[in-house]
């Protein structure tokens, strides 16, 4: 008993450094393993409210080109209206649809604080559980997808965005549905590249990558990038993809989280498979 | 000693406030990611207790982790950073360092002094952080080239403001 004393008081500094250590794996660990996220859920909302007062102040530097991009999306989604369609000869009646019924629904946030050039980037949004966000649930921006929400506080939400090594989003190539996984190699923030697409998959430049349908995150079709650069070594049996993003990360301000109203039934279905198998 | 703690709260807020406001944002690549908050540590007294530096290695990690959305990725390097130092100081400085408190600085030991102490533990840290932060070696020298090219620009800043405290603290002596 004595010597167990004298061991832990000529050791306490290094017991003190050997726990705080294996106490930080230990969160590392879960973090990157299980997805739990815990730790942030905790912290998130202080850090979060830190960094909208910050951004409440440096947002009037960037509200033209916020403007700007707003501008162009409305403009696109005007064009989409039925009144801007001409319309030949049929009366249109109202129905009530039972063929189509929606499946994702649309809650916009406010980009709070981001990063680019990490290894493992996370961008924090100002809505959170109130506004009906959950984890694992797939964001777009104006222009296409910019990652997954990981943590949800009650005002705010923490996103892994595209540009993080533990991001993989499920893509396929708009003009033959060839499937292929979008990874980020940590290089530029402005590429991405898209995997595992088969090598007998015909590639030319600039083919549009859009998200597939496998994926419960988004819906199908909806635009990631475009293949900028493409090569095939000799004995793989993959394309390595070098994609062109098409969101900006770098002054990404807006971005609408993607609910969808039926995961809940296709992810039972398919946990049911797997406890069969 | 009240005076002093509160020097170091303010100090210590000062310096997460320019990590987190100042540095965050100057995007320049993805290989040049400084990480300036450890001069906290760094400049600790030497006879500090060593179970203190680790406990406040530990907090200072904590608080990045919490803004930075990166759950035990600062702790753990930090606070392999700061047991390191202990043993470093240990050789590194003579016992006459240890009877008052001094601090670790520019102005106490000299630039090349300095470089060398921040340059090795400022590696050690970054080595830590970058391999946890891609969790593995399937990147490794792609995550080595990131981190020397930080731990460059890390030094770099750090010695700076050291230069410019340096500075405005012998001015007041004259005064």
């Amino acid at each position: 008993m004595r010597n167990l004393i004298f061991f832990l008081y000529k050791y306490y500094t290094f017991l003190l450094f050997f726990s705080l250590e294996l106490f930080s794996f230990v969160i590392l660990y879960q973090y990157n393993n299980y997805q739990r996220a815990s730790f942030l859920n905790y912290t998130g909302a202080v850090a979060s409210g830190f960094y909208q007062t910050v951004n409440n102040t440096t947002n009037y530097f960037s509200l033209r080109n916020i403007n700007d991009s707003l501008m162009a999306e409305n403009a696109r989604l005007r064009a989409q209206m039925l009144n801007a369609y001409y319309q030949s000869g049929f009366t249109q009646t109202s129905i009530n649809d039972t063929v189509y019924k929606q499946q994702y629904d649309y809650i916009p946030a406010n980009v709070v604080n981001n990063s680019i050039t990490k290894r493992n980037n996370y961008i924090t949004i100002d809505k959170g559980s109130l506004a009906g966000i959950k984890s694992d649930m797939g964001v777009i921006g104006s222009n296409g997808v910019v990652g997954i929400v990981t943590s949800v506080s009650d005002h705010y939400a923490t996103i892994r965005s595209a540009l993080n090594s533990n991001t993989k989003i499920s893509c396929m190539l708009k003009k033959n549905n060839a499937f292929g996984s979008l990874e980020w190699n940590g290089d530029d923030p402005k590429f991405s590249s898209l995997k595992y697409v088969n090598k007998h998959v015909p590639l030319t430049l600039n083919d549009e990558v859009v998200t597939s349908n496998y994926s419960t995150l988004f819906p199908e079709g909806i635009s990631v990038g475009k293949v900028y650069s493409h090569s095939l070594d000799a004995g793989d049996n993959f394309h390595l993809i070098k994609v062109e993003l098409f969101t900006d990360f770098a002054t990404l301000k807006s971005v609408y989280v993607i609910r969808n109203i039926l995961k809940d039934e296709q992810k039972q279905l398919e946990g049911a498979l797997k406890s069969d198998n | 000693m009240i005076i002093d703690l509160f020097t170091y709260l303010f100090r210590f807020i000062l310096i997460v406030l320019f990590q987190l406001l100042v540095i965050n944002n100057i995007e320049l690549s993805t290989y040049i990611n400084p990480y300036i908050y450890i001069v906290f540590i760094l400049t600790l007294p030497v006879d500090m207790k060593p179970w203190l530096v680790v406990l406040i290695s530990f907090f200072t990690g904590m608080v990045m982790d919490t803004f930075s959305s990166t759950p035990g990725l600062h702790m753990a390097s930090c606070v392999f950073m700061g047991y390191v130092r202990i043993f470093y100081l240990r050789f590194a400085t003579s016992k006459e360092d240890f009877s008052g408190s001094i601090k670790p600085t520019v102005s106490r030991k000299g630039v090349v002094w300095f470089l060398v102490y921040a340059t090795m533990l400022t590696f050690l840290h970054h080595l830590v952080l970058f391999y946890l932060e891609i969790y593995g070696f399937n990147e490794f020298f792609r995550t080595l080239t990131r981190i020397i090219f930080s731990t460059v620009f890390s030094v770099l800043l750090i010695t700076v403001g050291q230069l410019l405290f340096y500075r405005v603290a012998k001015v007041n002596r004259n005064e």
